[in-house]
Order: structure tokens, then sequence, then C-alpha cells
């Protein structure tokens, strides 16, 4: 009895949460006319391509590119600059340790509009306005708090007899950290990854202010305009988010585990 | 060995300062800089593009507290932080605790529900603006199926409705997140503290608000200081699906700062009510954190 009731409860949220992935990917395999003509839940009649090639044919995968560039740029960055500060907290004494540590944390809770302006104005002005790179910086900024707050907690933890014994053999702060802190820090490194790898390739504010031509805007803001040119094809549109949603759907698929603490990595650390 | 170990010294100031360097200079230059910089605009007449930038002292801030578009935007942030913590958490709670009853015949369950937190924000708004559209839209298509065409509406055009109807969206997309949070909290749990109580009498509901909750205060504490915080700070969701609208009924400060400074160019102004934003968003953090107990900041559920 208890059983069926959990099972119940659990198939309504199913539905109430698999609903709109059904509507989007269904429609996006219908005509037009065969959208508007049949009920919204029925399975395509004939499922057709036509909306993924025309997708495909509207520069998707420039855009594509664009986002992998930026995304993969912004974590490598983003991890290599954190875990350097995250080893200062976690291993050397200094005395603004502390305050330095908490003003880092403190930027998690900093809305990014409030540097919207300032940052347009400098990008203008420095002709990064309206390119791919205008966008790295402020991703890298705004994900350096969390990162440094994870990375120095599990620093913190990882055993220091490990870093004596290289001492003894001569090693200084900087060896000591790239031969045996850094290869140590993998797992929360690839967590990192994950958590980041997700922010950026779906963000939309910096990217929406930042760029304005399609030869430098990425997927969000592609699939933005997209809505906004094709607004009454709807099986057109529905092709576009299905394709700009596969490719996080299918790297989930096969690891969803590591993603899930991955996309955790805030709130439970390491 | 004194020399060697003001050599050590030496070596690691320089590491010190070498290891900072990159993150201090990120954050000056994209966070701290920007926010000293809007904190200067506000009190400017400006529209961003002129040399002419006026001094007008206190004057953005003077019709900031007269705006009732702003207020109306801070009451709206507002409401959807009551309305987070008091309808996402729960259901994120309840449904944690059905995945982790369920066992292993929820598996598949456990993999689906957390697909919303997989599309961007912006996918989610324009899928949801065909989800609920008046006329071709699935909401009202069930509802006319099931014979209730009568409560079929214009979910985001009707003032009354956009806000709330915004509202399921955010968590509809975000009840996955704090539904994992808790889930792992729970499964954190010791595997006998439940039959323990089970044995010692206690009935399911008992162990839950009894024993399991009281362990997971962390946890919820940290759902809740996320959600006021990011709740304050919403934006994507809703400029994509209403822009604020109709008529500034699902405004909020950050969809309001926005159409200000990149809409009007009006950068004085826009500024004011992004450093507002700022300010409240800060607080709010700041408290809550120290209401909370101190040193839980994002942490804390271990």
């Amino acid at each position: 009895m208890k059983r069926t009731i959990i099972h119940l409860l659990a198939l309504a949220w199913l539905v109430l949460s698999g609903a709109p992935f059904y509507f989007m990917v269904g429609s996006a395999f219908k005509e037009r006319f065969e959208l508007l003509s049949t009920s919204l839940w029925a399975l395509p009649k004939n499922p057709t391509l036509a909306n993924f090639r025309a997708v495909l044919a509207s520069r998707f995968v420039a855009f594509f590119l664009h986002s992998v560039i930026v995304m993969v740029l912004s974590v490598v960055l983003v991890l290599a600059v954190s875990s350097m500060a995250a080893y200062v907290f976690a291993r050397l004494r200094f005395r603004l340790s502390r305050f330095l540590f908490a003003f880092i944390i403190a930027g998690l809770v900093v809305p990014v509009h409030i540097t919207l302006i300032p940052v347009y104005l400098l990008m203008t002005a420095t002709g990064l306005y309206d390119t791919l790179w205008a966008l790295v910086g402020p991703y890298v900024a705004f994900a350096i708090p969390m990162t440094v707050f994870i990375l120095t907690d599990f620093m913190r933890q990882i055993p220091r007899e490990l870093e004596e014994a290289g001492r003894i053999d001569g090693c200084g702060p900087m060896r000591t950290f790239f031969k045996i802190v850094l290869p140590l820090s993998r797992p929360a490194l690839a967590t990192l990854a994950i958590f980041n790898a997700v922010g950026f390739w779906n963000e939309f504010v910096f990217a929406y202010v930042l760029t304005a031509s399609p030869g430098s805007r990425t997927l969000p803001l592609a699939v933005w305009d997209f809505q906004g040119q094709y607004g009454a094809n709807i099986p057109a549109i529905m092709a576009m988010l299905t394709l700009s949603t596969l490719p996080l759907v299918a790297v989930y698929i096969t690891a969803h585990e590591r993603v899930q603490k991955g996309m955790l990595a805030g709130a439970i650390k390491g | 060995m004194i020399p060697s170990l003001t050599r050590e010294r030496g070596a690691q100031r320089l590491t010190i300062f070498l290891f900072l360097l990159p993150t201090a200079a990120l954050l000056g230059l994209f966070v701290v800089w920007p926010i000293t910089g809007a904190a200067q605009l506000s009190f400017l007449d400006w529209n961003g593009v002129d040399e002419a930038r006026r001094f007008v002292g206190l004057a953005n801030w003077r019709t900031l507290v007269a705006d009732p578009i702003f207020w109306r935007a801070l009451r709206n942030n507002l409401g959807i932080v009551v309305l987070s913590i008091v309808f996402q958490l729960p259901i994120a709670m309840a449904l944690a605790t059905l995945l982790e009853r369920g066992g292993r015949g929820l598996r598949v369950h456990r993999v689906v529900y957390v697909f919303p937190m997989l599309m961007s924000t912006v996918a989610v708004g324009i899928l949801f603006k065909y989800v609920l559209d008046p006329q071709f839209g699935l909401v009202n298509a069930l509802l006319r199926a099931a014979g209730l065409g009568s409560l079929a509406r214009n979910w985001l055009g009707e003032p009354h409705l956009a806000l709330a109807a915004v509202v399921g969206v955010v968590s509809w997309q975000w009840i996955p997140f704090y539904m994992l949070l808790f889930y792992a909290a729970l499964a954190a749990l010791p595997a006998d503290l439940r039959e323990a109580a089970l044995l010692d009498g206690a009935t399911e509901t008992q162990y839950f608000f009894r024993v399991a909750l009281p362990l997971m205060k962390g946890t919820v504490r940290t759902a809740c200081v996320l959600s006021l915080v990011g709740s304050l700070k919403y934006f994507d969701l809703v400029w994509v699906m209403t822009e604020g609208g109709p008529s500034h009924a699902s405004e909020l400060m950050a969809t309001y700062m926005y159409k200000k400074a990149f809409a009007a160019f009006d950068m004085g102004y826009g500024s004011t009510v992004a450093t507002a934003l700022f300010v409240i968003v800060m607080a709010a953090g700041l408290v809550s954190v120290w209401l909370t107990g101190r040193g839980e900041e994002p942490g804390g559920a271990g």
C-alpha cells in the first residue's frame, strides 16, 4: 500500500517534470501544420527531420563552437587561477590570510548585475565588446569565489605528511603545489569543472550585454535570436531547443553520478 | 640553518604573492572595480555615449526612493523569495524522501527529475512560453481536453497571473536542485537510525520530523540562504518570458535595472537601481548567514 502511494507520487512528478520535454522533442519532429491540427501530446505521425535541418543550416554549428571555446577556456582558467589561490589559503600562513579568504568568499553573494554597466563600458572602451574574449574575464571572475571555497576546503583535508616528504627532498612551496597537491586535488577539480562548465554553457546575461552580432554569440543567445526570428514556427524552435539541450543531456546520461555531484558543488563541499 | 630558513620564508612569500595575483587581478577588474564604478555612476546623469557626464548628486537616489516601479520590483523579488522557500523547499524535501524510500525502483526517476537543471534558463523560458501560450500552449490544451476550458488563461499576459506563472516555472527548474541537495543529506544519515527509531515505536512521520529533519538542519539552512540570495538576484527566466511585463507586473530589480541602462540608456539611474540591488542582496546575504549560525556560508551540508 505504502509502496504504491510512493510510486504513484513519484510517477506524478515524473510526468510533471517530463511533460515539457516530451512536448519539446515531440513537436520538433512534427510539421507546422500537424502541430496545429492534431493534439499537442500526440506522437508525430510522420516524424520529419526538416526542422533539425533548418536549425543546422542557420549557423547553429558556429554558435555551438563559440560556446565550446568560451566554456573550455573559462573552465581551464578558473581552475588554474583558483587552485593556486586555494593552495595559498589551505597551506601557507600569512597575516591577511583569513581576511582575504573571507573577502573572496563574499563574492559568492555579489549579483552580476551590479557589474554589467561598468564592464560593458570597459569592453567598449578596450574594443573587446562583441567578441568572445569579452565573456571570459567576467565568467572566470564570478566563478572564482565558489571554486576557491571548495578547493581550499578540499586541499585542507589532504594529509600534510605527503608534503612533508617532498619538503625533506627540498621541494619549495611551488614544486609541492605542482607535484603533490594539484594531482591529489583531481577529484575536486573534476567536480568543479562540471559545475562551472554547466554554468558557462548556459550563461545568459553577460553574453546578452557584451555581444551583439552572430559572429560572437553563444548558444543561449542563438536560441534567443532564433526565437525572435522564427517566433511562429514552433516546431523549428523546439528543434533548436532540443539540439541546444542535447549535449548536456548526453553527458548527463553517461555520467549522471558525477554530474549530479558537480551541480551540487556549491552546496555540498567536494 | 638560518640562511636556508630565511630562503624558505622568501620562497613562501613569493609563492603567496604570485599565486594570489591572478585571483586578485580578476576579482579587482571584474568585480570590485565595477561595483565602485556603478556606485559612482549612480551620482551622474549620463547616457553612456556622450562626453558630457553631469554630476547630479543624490538626484537619482531621490528618484529611486519615490519610484513606484522600483518598489513594485522589490516586492516581486520578495514574493519570489517567500514562494521559493514556502513551495520549492517542501516539495523538494518530499521528492527527496520519495526517492530515498523508493529505493532502486526509482532509479530512472532520479535521473529524469534532474533534466530541468540541464537546460539553459533561456531554453526553459522559451519552452514554457510555448507551454503557457494562450492559443497553442500545452497547459490550455490539457485544460480544454479535460473539459476545464473555462480555466484556460493567458498565463503570461494577464497582470495578476504573470508573476505566479513565472514562479511556477522557476520552481519547475529549481526544485530538482534542492531535491538533490536534500537527497544527499538524507542518504548521508546513518542507516540504522531509522530502524532504531521505528523499533522504539516511532511512526514514519515522527521519525522524519523528530529525527531526520533536525539532523538535516544545516542543509535546510543552506537551501534557505541559497534560495533567498538567488531569488533576489533573479533575472534570466523573467527576462525571457515576460521582460517584466505586462505593465511591470513581473518586474524585478534586475530586469528594471537592465531596462533603464540598456534600453533607455539612462546609465546613471540604471546604476542607481543596480547599486540598490547590490546593497539589498549583500545585506540579505550577510544577515541570513549571521542569523543561521556562523561559518556555514554556502556549505555546511558536509
